[in-house]
């Protein structure tokens, strides 16, 4: 950015989302809004300048552990974070439970029991979680939920990761014009209230396919990535190698993906993990109003939609999938708070 | 001889990190007198500032924690002192002037008034009169407009102006010990020579002895008149700096005095002494120098036994097994180089 | 600094614009607002060519837009699609001051809290508070606000059912025989509501507040009060906090827009009547020209406040002024 110091208005933003990691021991780097969908940074920063220069050093220090040792590091890095270790040993259990959902499940979830509706969670019968109003087994039920929410949030994290980074990196990249426009195309996709937004797309685009709800939230969620990358990008684009790869004669493209890639792919990395959490919650929220996955796909959102009605009679209907949630994404946020320890070179402060 | 206004004996200051303690401040002793400049020279991590640091209670004490020793201010022992009477001499009897001028000064807080503060911290003075005292202390260190200058933040000022007004702030109370922490390290070439004089005339209005940290030998030759050589968290060598420069006496001091390059004399190439310093963190034993150090030639008191810091001459102290080969070199900077940019 | 704000002002209104073109835009080319009621058998063909007529439907998209704009500058906003009698305004009159009410009150909270927690958590950093907030935190940012809003509910509708207690309210903005807007009634219904928004936005401004304040506890300047000799809370009020607070007035203007989005989940499951409900009720109908006027009047409270961050923001930070 040529005139960083000069603070336009939409500046201090950019400020505070370009420097986003570097505040020592911090979980998110996005977070999500009150609703669920609109994203926010979760770390201060310093004046834009600052925060290009530390980038730069950053980067340079980044340069040194690279090659072999860096991720040697990095592993070594993530496993002493126990929490994240924890987690992702319990996000594995529940996610796989839900990939092979139609292995476990003791029932399917379709199949309805109106003889057994409404029964409180036991271990008669394997009803681990209860059975809903027309007595369908809650524990398969919430399994399958698991599936469709994973399968939603980790295509919205691939689709984002993939927008994201491209349009950071042609903006960080290229600068000029094309950095100002996609600058200002992120800035107003930021600042726009998301879950309206969304609610919007999804009323008006048609809702119930997962793969629809997937890609609305994605074209809403890769502008934290974007803002990163294209900063990462303007700093790296300076670097005495990139231009000797230039003066040997190497494409833009190739310059891109061999160079300045494999330095950010950390905080990439970071964001998408987080990305993933923020998405399960976001397609449960819009799945809950109705404007997302629609029954009879089982997803933890619309089990808890359907569960509303009858929540002062059978809790069971609406905790059990929304403990799932919070356990799932739980779980995710302290991996990516141990992934930024690991792959984030700007993290050198104090430790958690 | 009266007696020092500071006296650090056997000093050493330790941080936890993730890769293991490190031992930035290993048993360090000297001593200052009023009036004079005593200046610290050493590379980065050679624990030049840390001490100065210690010396105020401005090491956080979780990751750091002082080990053992003292340091004597005016007789009385910093290190152990409440809270209370450390606040009194910081600022008051004992300033410190940073090395960033850019970010040492609050960017929200108008200059005048954090100089002010410095001055209301210790005694009991109207606004009025503090207000009048800074502008004067404003003048005294060479901003011009003072008066309007009051009012304005740090970022409308130039880093030499901002680096005259941590000066400002630091003999706003006549402080007894001045204490410079690599003062124009952050500073135009241009602008360093305008800082030393400042701080000259700081020092002649104040009389106050002066702790001059750098790794500039040009500044210890203009500014100094005893010199400390660190190396590793250790004093390797201490003495006044005409000998310094005309006869040192450690192998460190000597490859640092043969790094400089000399505008008189026709040289080939640059000389600069090989290798790296030591980690802090698992020194091995024996001198902290000997691996690059040319007069040790791998002998094995050098390998295994530290040196102490000893005495070869009236007012002269090296830490060195084997200073006494070093005799009758004479340096190659028989005269102070000027300080650059002068 | 006046020219600041001028040129700011000045700055939002293309964008207000831009704002209005985009909204009108994306709901227009998504297809025909009357697709919906025309699978309604029941929708006669004479009001389909009344609508038509009223609302300029076969004109080309500009012209629709000049005469949406006119609508809205001098009609109230226009009508409904169904409703040729009612003004849009009317219902949102009514609606806005509820939603204003419960959004302010979480607002002020969150920050007064969350930041409270960030700076006591930077100050005493490594300690059990810390680490107490520390987990708070994860746990807020790990919960759907929906999720936790039907839990208050099920919690204190529980508690009246089994002891007959009724400390809050689980819906409506007042009970069936009050209308007052300030009062304990009220504050007794808006207080679960608020505690559900208040809880995600704690977690962030206090996580927020806490590395900034670390950061800038850490920082020279700060190094150089204390070696002043100033006493500690002088150098953590005047030095420290100063300086950490100006980045929240950024964050708190970024998360505007998530406030909006929780305040519409909040407000349908605690069923007040607030913009919430209406925004839902109209994008199930698919009435597109409510749906367009709250998307209007949302963005142009997203323009202001951010203009107002803005302003603020130059005006505690004197680094900014000077454009």
């Amino acid at each position: 950015m040529t005139d960083v110091g000069k603070p336009r208005g939409r500046a201090h933003d950019a400020l505070v989302t370009d420097a986003a990691e570097r505040s020592g021991s911090e979980p998110p780097t996005i977070a999500v809004g009150p609703d669920g969908a609109t994203l926010i940074p979760a770390t201060p920063a310093t004046e834009g300048a600052v925060a290009e220069d530390q980038l730069a050093i950053v980067h340079e220090h980044g340069l040194e552990l690279k090659s072999r040792s860096q991720w040697a590091y990095a592993r070594k890095r993530f496993l002493r974070h126990r929490l994240a270790m924890a987690s992702l040993i319990v996000l594995i259990l529940i996610l796989g439970a839900g990939l092979l959902a139609g292995f476990i499940a003791p029932y399917s979830f379709d199949e309805i029991d109106l003889e057994n509706s409404l029964k409180a969670p036991s271990l008669a019968d394997n009803h681990f979680f209860g059975t809903d109003f027309t007595g369908r087994d809650y524990f398969s039920r919430i399994l399958y939920g698991i599936q469709t929410s994973e399968r939603v949030a980790f295509l919205v994290a691939l689709l984002s990761t993939v927008i994201g980074t491209t349009i950071g990196a042609i903006a960080g990249y290229y600068g000029g014009w094309s950095d100002n426009i996609l600058m200002r195309l992120t800035d107003l996709v930021l600042t726009l209230p998301g879950l309206a937004v969304l609610l919007t797309a999804a009323a008006f685009l048609g809702n119930g396919s997962q793969y629809r709800v997937a890609v609305i939230l994605a074209l809403l969620f890769w502008t934290q990535l974007a803002r990163i990358v294209r900063g990462s990008f303007l700093s790296l684009r300076e670097k005495e190698y990139v231009e000797a790869a230039k003066a040997v004669g190497s494409g833009d493209l190739r310059i891109i993906m061999r160079h300045i890639l494999p330095n950010v792919v950390g905080p990439i990395v970071v964001n998408a993990t987080l990305i993933v959490g923020i998405a399960i919650l976001t397609e449960a929220a819009l799945s809950f109003l109705g404007f997302g996955i629609q029954p009879p796909t089982p997803a933890l959102g619309v089990l808890i939609r359907d569960g509303q009605e009858l929540q002062d009679i059978a809790w069971w209907l609406v905790v059990f999938p929304g403990a799932t949630i919070v356990l799932i994404v739980l779980c995710i946020n302290f991996i990516g708070d141990g992934l930024r320890d690991a792959l984030d070179p700007t993290q050198r402060r104090t430790r958690t | 001889m009266a007696e020092p206004i500071l006296s650090i004996r056997d000093l050493a200051v330790e941080f936890a990190t993730d890769d293991g303690v490190v031992r930035a401040v290993d048993g360090v002793s000297y001593d200052v007198h009023r009036g004079e400049t005593l200046g610290i020279v050493g590379e980065s991590g050679s624990g030049k500032s840390v001490s100065q640091l210690a010396i105020l209670g401005l090491i956080p004490q979780p990751p750091g924690r002082i080990v053992r020793g003292e340091a004597l201010f005016d007789g009385k022992d910093t290190l152990k002192m409440s809270k209370r009477e450390l606040r009194n001499i910081r600022g008051g009897d004992v300033a410190m002037i940073f090395q960033d001028p850019m970010t040492s000064l609050n960017p929200v807080l108008k200059v005048g008034k954090q100089i002010g503060e410095a001055i209301q911290a210790h005694r009991n003075v109207s606004d009025k009169e503090t207000r009048d005292r800074v502008i004067s202390l404003l003048e005294l260190v060479g901003v011009p407009n003072p008066k309007r200058r009051y009012d304005q933040y740090p970022h409308e000022f130039s880093g030499g102006m901002r680096q005259r007004a941590m000066i400002a702030m630091a003999i706003a109370n006549e402080p007894k010990l001045l204490i410079a922490d690599e003062p124009t390290t952050a500073l135009d070439v241009t602008i360093q020579a305008q800082i030393l004089e400042v701080l000259k005339k700081a020092q002649e209005e104040t009389h106050a002895a002066t702790i001059l940290i750098t790794h500039d030998l040009g500044l210890i030759a203009e500014m100094a008149d005893r010199v400390c050589v660190m190396y590793a968290g250790q004093v390797v060598e201490l003495t006044d700096v005409y000998t310094l420069f005309a006869a040192p006496r450690h192998p460190y001091t000597v490859g640092l005095m043969d790094s400089l390059p000399r505008l008189t004399v026709e040289e080939e190439s640059l000389r600069p002494i090989p290798g790296q310093p030591p980690s802090l963190i698992n020194r091995p034993p024996g001198c902290p120098f000997h691996p690059r150090c040319f007069l040790s030639q791998g002998r094995i008191r050098c390998r295994e036994e530290e040196p102490p810091l000893r005495r070869i001459g009236a007012a002269h102290l090296t830490a060195c097994h084997y200073a006494d080969e070093l005799e009758g070199r004479v340096g190659h900077l028989a005269e102070p180089v000027a300080a650059e940019g002068h | 600094m006046v020219t600041y704000i001028i040129r700011r002002v000045l700055y939002s209104i293309p964008v207000l614009f831009a704002a209005s073109v985009l909204i009108f835009a994306s709901v227009t080319v998504v297809g025909d607002p009357l697709a919906e009621l025309k699978q309604n058998p029941l929708f006669s063909k004479v009001t389909e060519k009344r609508i038509i007529e009223r609302k300029h439907l076969d004109d080309p998209i500009p012209v629709q837009y000049a005469y949406w704009v006119k609508d809205v500058v001098t009609n109230q906003f226009g009508t409904p699609l169904l409703q040729p009698g009612d003004r849009i305004w009317n219902d949102l009159k009514r609606v806005i001051p509820h939603t204003l009410q419960l959004v302010i009150l979480s607002e002020l909270i969150a920050l007064l809290v969350g930041i409270g927690i960030g700076v006591y958590s930077a100050i005493r950093q490594y300690s059990v508070f810390d680490y107490a907030a520390t987990t708070f935190s994860f746990l807020g940012f790990s919960l759907p606000v929906f999720w936790l809003a039907l839990m208050l509910q099920i919690v204190f509708t529980n508690a009246f059912l089994k002891w007959d207690v009724r400390i809050f309210y689980t819906s409506g903005l007042n009970s069936s025989d009050q209308t007052c807007t300030f009062c304990v009634d009220r504050l007794q219904h808006l207080a679960l509501p608020a505690m559900t928004l208040t809880v995600l936005s704690i977690a962030q401004y206090s996580r927020f507040m806490r590395a900034s304040m670390l950061e800038v506890i850490n920082s020279d300047y700060v190094r150089t009060a204390r070696a002043k000799g100033l006493p500690e809370e002088t150098v953590t009020l005047r030095h420290a906090l100063r300086n950490a607070l100006i980045p929240i007035v950024t964050v708190s203007a970024l998360t505007f827009g998530g406030l909006i989005g929780g305040a519409v989940i909040t407000e349908t499951i605690f069923q007040l009547d607030g913009m919430g409900p209406y925004f839902i009720n109209n994008l199930l109908s698919q009435d597109v020209y409510p749906v367009m006027a709250w998307l209007m009047i949302t963005a142009t409270a997203v323009i202001l406040f951010n203009l107002l961050a803005d302003v603020l923001y130059a005006y505690i930070d004197p680094r900014i002024r000077y454009d």
